[in-house]
């Protein structure tokens, strides 16, 4: 005697969290068995294996019927195919969406590329994320790439409207986006420490400072539903901007104006932290290597080894001085500020721009 | 021509690509009636066309407008080639044509393909103007509304109950048409879902007519099968009961609550029972009468009502009695059958038992689709059977009846079941208001025959409610139980299973063995189902339901049942085990322990069902009672024509136990059977009927759902034995499934499970000695509660007796209340609920929308990548809900009463990767509100609604 034949259809559609997460995380029929029995649904249910096999197989076959509606979710919300209540709808969407940090990590500003997708084997074994679930993932990324691309307006408004997504995960997919768009180089082994919620802070920095789209954020504040128009794009950085940022050169090339920025700085520094003598040292280095990375940004394979200069000629040298991150934000703070100080300096909106960004960004990539 | 049918085409929506070129799909529009057709422009290049066609108007006959479907064919349109069809919807008009029911037909409905599944959604609007015609020869019945509820519908007063209405259609079946071997299996599909479609609707409309013609508005309890009979046609018959319904609407407050108060009658008391004795007394739960090859095919007159005379003896009707149900206008019937199962209070006088009669045919072609005669004449000789069964038992009328067959390549089993009773005559005459007779609880339980002449062996005691009237020592019934019945702890489930092997043959020997077994299996059924309920003490059975299948090799015997402990009824004895050989020590031994389990497993019993009679009563027996026993012997001796009493003893169905031979191998069996059935898991309640006895606090929160299951037997040599134990543990299995799937929803009560068992031919697969089996059951869940108004209950459930809840309520609210925010323009979908049970706890009716009676077809031949026949069957059953869904919102409904899937058959050919499922659901489309939402409501509304809800009490 075998089952031939086993269908559990209900109206209003029950779904166990549980098992769409192991769905999700690409387990096998059997292997989700075997994870809930562990789990010990079973304790206090006169139930055997069997019936949890025809359970997750069932459930397993709505997620799967479900799959297609949850690549566009605002479908989800008008198909008549599934009953499925409004709380459970953003659930299983949110669901869907989510993504392991670690497989994340290994694609972040990958081209979301065929050749991508047959690595991701690769991926799989070394992330330990399932092949199956890594394809998700990468599909994931790709639908919402494909369709920001074309919209216009603000990136993480138009994906939490197009794909319903909290205002979290809109906000990682716009970095997602962004890093895949730029093609930012995360993946040399000294980037390796940075976390994808490093990256993703830095991303949203990115976007709402020196993209197009950020001239008219700061506009937006003041007038709620004046310009769509204005605000283009998101995913590219300004072009005007970028050329701009070759004016920053002056900090370094002039030789006043560097030794009068850095006897500011010391100014402000001297006592206030123990590794005031590094600081002194190395700050003609230090102020070289940033305005150096603002003045190379025109150039789009500097644009993609961005974090990785941050980290070679910033973030590096000040660790291995062992500077706090007390230290460093009180170094950053002060070299901002002082440029306004010089009278010679003309680019104060530039620099502030830059500064602002790349203190940020500093600050939340600077740790072990 | 009287009417006009209007119908617009706005818009679609996710429409499947047509053009892999352009990844889009130029689409329009076909909408057909009759044999006019009308066309929508195309669409170019979308796939969400909007169409917002003008107004198609269709000039009908009124009859059309019932026998025939409106027909939506979405099309691509395409330039060089023919148009592909995309998909389409049937849309049933027979709703507005009512006055009470929808205005009109608006909303989104799935695009349906009989290969491909819904295929995006259309959104259609249809209006029917109707002009009056009084022709009195006129041939359609609009107006007559339809209910699959086997009550009376909750915002309806019955005037009148008129009685049985039953029709047939026949036809030939176009699967089996020579056509079909040079059309596509689409084409094939299409004919047969809009032949069933047309067949139906021309039945309502004939019984619409039988209505009308007894004075009726409405067929209450309509029940509509399908026998697909193969080669020799296609049968679609009906039965019900013709009712006057008058609408409860607000204003009409003045008149008097439903069913109560009305001057006294004079007459108050039960009336005198019949007398009526027959030679011969078969029993009451299974006069299954065999015979093979029907060949006298009597001329069957089509008339409303069966006609009785011929059959009668004519001993049989006391001349008092029958004046009550002289219908003015109507034919004289004095065994008038009721497919009712719920009654308002005091309709039913006495129940007398179950009455059930099989009886085995061989299908012939049907050669003049006609005249259905001979499969009329088959079901009219059934129901005089029934009839007479039921004048055995001293009853005049069956309520609860159902009929219904199974076929297995030529052979048919039809099947009928229904309660013996007597009603109270005045709800069959006009201003028939009053609850009448019998103000005590335990009236129906009294026996209506002759305890002398007792149709069959049964202890009688007297009534352990009113001490005055004799009651048996068990019930069993059909029907729902009555809201009166006073009954001590909970109910449950009880299933009786039975597997009888049979050889392999054809035609009449077939048949003959058939009928043979038959006899047997409703005396093994009866046997488990009375162990069962003595395992349980309980004494009496409700919405009992036999289903017989017949399969090449086996025949299938499901019995199924709610059990409960009426208090007016004695308690049961328990269960003794006796060995024949009682000399053998070891022997001894082994009896012992077995009874010793059984012994516990009652007291456990007791426990879980919260069962506890008051055990006082025979000590009370001895001194005061007997005065009152005495007076009230007078009394009845002189209200009613003849009573010699019996000096039965009250204590004497106490102490007789069920004896059990364990000798026997049948009882071996038995002890087997009723000891594995597993115990329901705690926080689970589960039962047959509309409402769970015992449980009286329901949350609104509700799932309804549907299971299938079809299990290949791989040896098919097994013995009777090994098959029942199989059989036994498919159906366990699957209860476990549920209680495991629903695990956290506690407390939790199954309602209305509804088992069908089928062994489908397997003709395609050629595979020997393999028998399929197959398990389909309909449940709707319910969950008791402490009845607060929630929104949201559906996933937060309310502990039943403390008063602590589990909480996840606010969370769900919040996150619902974000859902909002993100969710996309565009109106949401409305939440459509469905529910076997004919209303929905924690809410009120308070419209009816019309009866949906959809039938649908799926073929597949890529079933591998559809996931295999589970994928198929799972997607299958979710559009055919998608579909009901989408259909009672467009009639502006938010819930199916009395949901059912009457049928469902699955054959399939994995060789060729090809399947087939056919699936026949109907229901009540109705418009529900909250009791809650009901306080904004004036006073005179809500004094009404008690009124009207006290006929059911239990909610």
């Amino acid at each position: 005697m075998s089952v031939e034949l086993d269908v559990f259809v209900v109206n209003t559609t029950i779904m166990d969290e549980e098992v769409y997460q192991l769905w999700l995380d690409g387990y096998t029929v059997n292997d989700a068995v075997k994870v809930r029995m562990e789990g010990g649904v079973l304790e206090g249910c006169d139930a055997s294996a069997e019936v949890l096999h025809s359970d997750t197989m069932d459930q397993y076959r709505t997620f799967q019927m479900c799959e297609r509606l949850l690549h566009s979710p605002v479908k989800l919300a008008n198909q008549l195919l599934f009953q499925i209540p409004p709380h459970r709808q953003t659930m299983l969407i949110e669901r869907y969406y989510a993504f392991d940090s670690v497989f994340v990590r290994e694609v972040l500003g990958k081209k979301l590329s065929k050749g991508t997708k047959k690595d991701l084997d690769d991926v799989s074994a070394k992330t330990g994320v399932t092949l199956k679930s890594c394809r998700r993932q990468f599909d994931n990324f790709k639908r919402v790439f494909k369709v920001v691309e074309e919209l216009k307006g603000p990136l993480v408004e138009n994906i939490r409207k197009h794909f319903l997504l909290s205002d979290n995960l809109a906000r990682d997919y716009a970095a997602i986006v962004f890093f895949a768009n730029n093609r930012f180089e995360t993946g040399k082994k000294k980037l390796h420490y940075l976390t994808f919620q490093d990256f993703a802070f830095c991303a949203g920095q990115l976007i709402n400072n020196w993209t197009v789209g950020a001239l008219g954020e700061s506009l937006r504040s003041a007038f709620v539903f004046s310009d769509n128009m204005v605000e283009d794009m998101d995913v590219d950085l300004e072009k005007e901007f970028l050329q701009d940022l070759k004016e920053l050169k002056i900090l370094i090339t002039d030789r006043d104006l560097l030794d009068q920025h850095k006897s500011l700085v010391c100014t402000a520094l001297r006592g206030k932290t123990k590794a005031f003598n590094e600081m002194e040292a190395n700050f003609k280095n230090l102020s070289r290597g940033l305005v150096n990375i603002a003045a190379k940004l025109t150039n789009t394979k500097d644009v993609r080894d961005f974090f990785i200069d941050l980290v070679e000629k910033f973030i590096e040298p000040c660790r291995s001085d062992k500077w706090t991150a007390g230290d460093m934000r009180l170094y950053l703070t002060h070299y901002t500020n002082s440029a306004h100080v010089l009278d010679t300096f003309k680019h104060q909106v530039v620099w502030d721009r830059y500064m602002g960004v790349i203190k940020s960004c500093i600050l939340k990539m600077y740790h072990d | 021509m009287p009417g006009k049918l209007k119908a617009k085409i706005v818009a679609g929506r996710h429409l499947p690509v047509m053009d892999r070129a352009s990844d889009l799909t130029d689409a329009f529009v076909e909408v057909k009636f009759g044999n006019t057709t009308f066309k929508t422009d195309v669409f170019p290049k979308s796939l969400n066309p909007q169409w917002n066609s003008e107004w198609f108007k269709f000039e009908v006959d009124d009859e059309d407008l019932q026998d025939e479907p409106l027909q939506i064919t979405v099309l691509d349109h395409d330039t060089y080639s023919a148009n592909d069809a995309i998909g389409k919807v049937y849309i049933d008009i027979d709703p507005l044509l009512s006055c009470e029911a929808a205005t009109v037909i608006s909303g989104w409905f799935p695009i349906y393909d009989t290969i491909h599944g819904i295929r995006g959604e259309i959104n259609v609007l249809v209006k029917v103007d109707l002009f009056n015609d009084l022709n009195r020869f006129r041939q359609s019945s609009c107006g007559v509304k339809f209910f699959c509820t086997t009550s009376i519908p909750r915002c309806y007063r019955v005037a009148l109950v008129h009685g049985f209405v039953e029709e047939l259609v026949v036809n030939e079946d176009p699967e089996y048409q020579w056509i079909d071997r040079i059309r596509t299996p689409r084409a094939s599909n299409e004919a047969r879902q809009r032949l069933i479609s047309l067949m139906s609707g021309e039945l309502q409309r004939k019984i619409g007519l039988k209505v009308l013609e007894m004075g009726g508005n409405a067929v209450v309890g309509y029940l509509q099968c399908f026998d697909l009979e193969g080669e020799s046609g296609l049968v679609v018959r009906a039965i019900g009961t013709a009712c006057t319904l008058d609408k409860l609407s607000p204003g009409t407050d003045s008149k008097e609550p439903v069913f109560s108060e009305d001057p006294p009658h004079p007459l108050s008391g039960p009336p005198t029972p019949l007398r009526t004795l027959p030679s011969s007394s078969p029993p009451p739960f299974s006069p299954s009468k065999p015979c093979s090859r029907q060949s006298s095919s009597s001329d069957t007159d089509l008339s409303l009502t069966p006609r009785i005379g011929k059959t009668s003896p004519p001993s049989s009707p006391s001349p008092p009695l029958s004046a009550p149900f002289l219908i003015p206008s109507q034919k004289l019937t004095e065994f008038p059958i009721f497919t009712l199962t719920c009654f308002p209070p005091g309709f039913l006088v006495h129940v007398g038992g179950v009455v059930s009669t099989r009886s085995v045919k061989l299908l012939d072609r049907i050669h003049n689709p006609d005249e259905p005669e001979t499969r009329d004449a088959w079901w009219e000789e059934i129901r005089q059977e029934i009839k007479s069964h039921a004048k055995a038992l001293g009853c005049h009328a069956v309520v609860g009846y159902s009929e219904s067959t199974s076929i297995c390549e030529e052979v048919c089993i039809l099947s009928a079941s229904g309660t013996a009773a007597m009603l109270n005559p005045r709800f069959m005459r006009e201003g028939c208001l009053d609850t009448g007779g019998s103000d005590h609880s335990c009236g129906f339980v009294h026996i209506p025959y002759d305890e002398f002449n007792m149709p069959f062996p049964a202890q009688l005691t007297y009534c352990y409610h009113c001490r005055r009237q004799k009651v048996p020592d068990v019930l069993f019934t059909t029907i729902d139980l009555p809201a009166e019945a006073e009954v001590t702890g909970k109910g449950c489930l009880i299933q009786a299973r039975l597997c009888r092997t049979k050889k392999k043959a054809q035609g009449e020997v077939n048949a003959t063995s058939i009928s043979n077994l038959l006899p047997f299996m409703e005396y093994e059924l009866h046997t488990q189902l009375m162990n069962k309920l003595k395992l349980r003490s309980m004494n009496a059975l409700f919405g009992l339901r036999i289903q017989i299948s017949v399969g090449e090799n086996m025949l299938l015997g499901l019995a199924s049942a709610t059990g409960v402990y009426l208090s007016a009824l004695p308690a049961p004895g328990g269960i003794q085990i006796a060995g024949k050989t009682p000399s053998d020590l070891s022997y001894d031994q082994h009896i012992s322990t077995m009874q010793k389990r059984i012994d516990d497993t009652i007291a456990k019993n007791k426990e879980l069902y919260n069962i506890h009679p008051p055990e006082c009563i025979e000590e009370v027996v001895g001194s005061p009672i007997p005065d009152r026993q005495r007076s009230s012997r007078l009394f009845r001796s002189t209200s009613e024509s003849s009573d010699e009493l019996s000096e039965l003893d009250l204590s004497h169905g106490k102490k007789d136990a069920f004896v059990l031979e364990i000798d026997d191998t049948d009882a071996v069996e038995d002890i087997q059977s009723l000891l594995t059935d597993a115990p329901i898991p705690a926080g689970f309640y589960s039962c047959n009927t509309e409402v769970m006895p015992g449980i009286y606090n329901w949350t609104s929160g509700l799932q309804m759902f549907t299971s299938v299951r079809v299990y290949r037997l791989s040896n098919a040599n097994l013995t009777n034995q090994g098959l029942n134990k199989i059989f036994t543990d498919l159906c366990e299995n699957l209860l476990k499934s549920l209680y495991f799937k629903l695990r956290s929803m506690i407390p939790c009560c199954l309602c209305h499970l509804n088992f069908t068992v089928a062994v489908p031919e397997e003709e395609l697969i050629q595979v020997r000695g393999h028998t399929y089996l197959k398990i389909e059951l309909c449940v709707f869940v319910c969950f008791p509660g402490s009845g607060e108004n929630e929104e949201q209950l559906q996933f937060s459930m309310e502990l039943f007796s403390s008063s602590e809840r589990c909480s996840p309520l606010p969370e769900g609210r919040s996150r619902s209340l974000r859902s909002t925010r993100s969710l996309p323009c565009g109106a949401p979908v409305t939440v459509v609920k469905m529910t076997p049970l004919s209303f929905l706890p924690g809410t009120r009716i308070v419209k009816y929308l019309g009866i949906i009676n959809m039938f649908f077809i799926r073929e597949t031949t890529s079933l591998r990548e559809e996931g295999g026949v589970s994928g198929f069957l799972h997607s299958f059953i979710a559009e055919v809900f998608a579909m009901v869904r989408a259909h009672v919102a467009a009639l502006g409904g938010n819930a199916l009463v009395s949901y059912s899937m009457k049928e469902c058959v699955f054959m399939e050919n994995p060789n060729k990767n090809q399947a087939q499922c056919l699936i026949n659901v109907s229901g009540d489309a109705v418009i529900f509100i909250r009791e809650s939402d009901q306080e904004a409501i004036p006073p005179l509304l809500s004094s009404r609604q008690t009124s009207s809800t006290g006929a059911d009490g239990t909610t």
